[in-house]
């Protein structure tokens, strides 16, 4: 879990639109959210261990390049979202990879990110669906 | 593709009987859930949708109006309703949380613009659900 601050306002917008888009999501001081972070990986179980990857390892890459990546920030100042807006289905999309471009340990299958205890997301890769 | 799951609770009450059944089949195959007077579930319904994410707005579907098309196509329909009796469906089908997943979805689906709906899940008690995604 990583607690975080966000505002979903997007430059290019006017203020009405953005108003419009985001509702109260839109306020100027922004607002957090405590997220619950899952990340699946996959593979065969490996002979000698017993395992699919070693959770040490899992859980080292996960609090290193993303709970300390993220926790206690705020998102828009991150340079991941100087160019997007920090909605949750972007923060899915980052957080995925991230992983992909450093775990070598599995293969990640998704990530999914709750936001609330009424909504969450899931990211399986670009141009990948859930079968 | 970035799928998007909104929670909502409802309430209701049903019955399971079936009129072709005699009464001994109806109380074999469907025991407690076979007393005509109803019993009730605090029903727990995750709508997941799918959609490729907005590079303006950052979303792949605006969450106010999801929670809005939930709001007027299911749980006014069945929130606090005796299922059996005043939800359309259920006058012919048996309210079986498996058909209440199919229901919804089809009272969903034609209403989704934006997005597309990808799975409905239904836990009738937090140790049981059913997933519907759509006939094909």
């Amino acid at each position: 879990m990583f607690s975080a601050s966000h505002r979903l306002h997007n430059n290019a917008m006017s203020d009405a639109e953005n108003i419009a888009t985001y509702g109260k999501c839109n306020n100027p001081y922004g607002h957090g959210h405590n997220y619950t972070l899952e990340v699946t990986v996959s593979g065969p179980v490996d002979e000698k261990t017993g395992m699919v990857c070693n959770l040490t390892d899992l859980d080292g890459f996960v609090h290193n390049q993303i709970l300390e990546r993220f926790d206690h920030q705020n998102l828009n100042m991150l340079a991941e979202f100087s160019e997007t807006v920090p909605t949750t289905e972007n923060l899915c999309i980052v957080t995925y990879d991230i992983l992909q471009r450093g775990f070598r340990h599995a293969h990640l299958l998704r990530v999914r990110l709750e936001e609330t205890m009424m909504n969450s997301f899931e990211y399986w890769g670009k141009n990948r669906v859930i079968e | 593709m970035v799928y998007l799951t909104r929670k909502a609770e409802f309430s209701a009450s049903h019955y399971y009987h079936n009129p072709e059944f005699t009464a001994e089949e109806n109380q074999r195959i469907f025991g407690k859930c076979n007393n005509p007077n109803g019993h009730g579930h605090n029903y727990m319904l995750e709508v997941t949708v799918k959609g490729e994410v907005d590079p303006r707005s950052g979303f792949v579907v605006d969450l106010k109006r999801l929670k809005e098309t939930m709001r007027r196509e299911v749980l006014e329909a069945l929130d606090h309703r005796f299922l059996n009796k005043e939800v359309r469906e259920f006058f012919t089908r048996i309210p079986t949380t498996e058909n209440l997943a199919i229901a919804i979805w089809q009272r969903l689906s034609p209403k989704l613009k934006a997005a597309q709906l990808h799975r409905v899940r239904v836990y009738e008690t937090p140790d049981l659900f059913v997933d519907f995604y759509g006939e094909s």
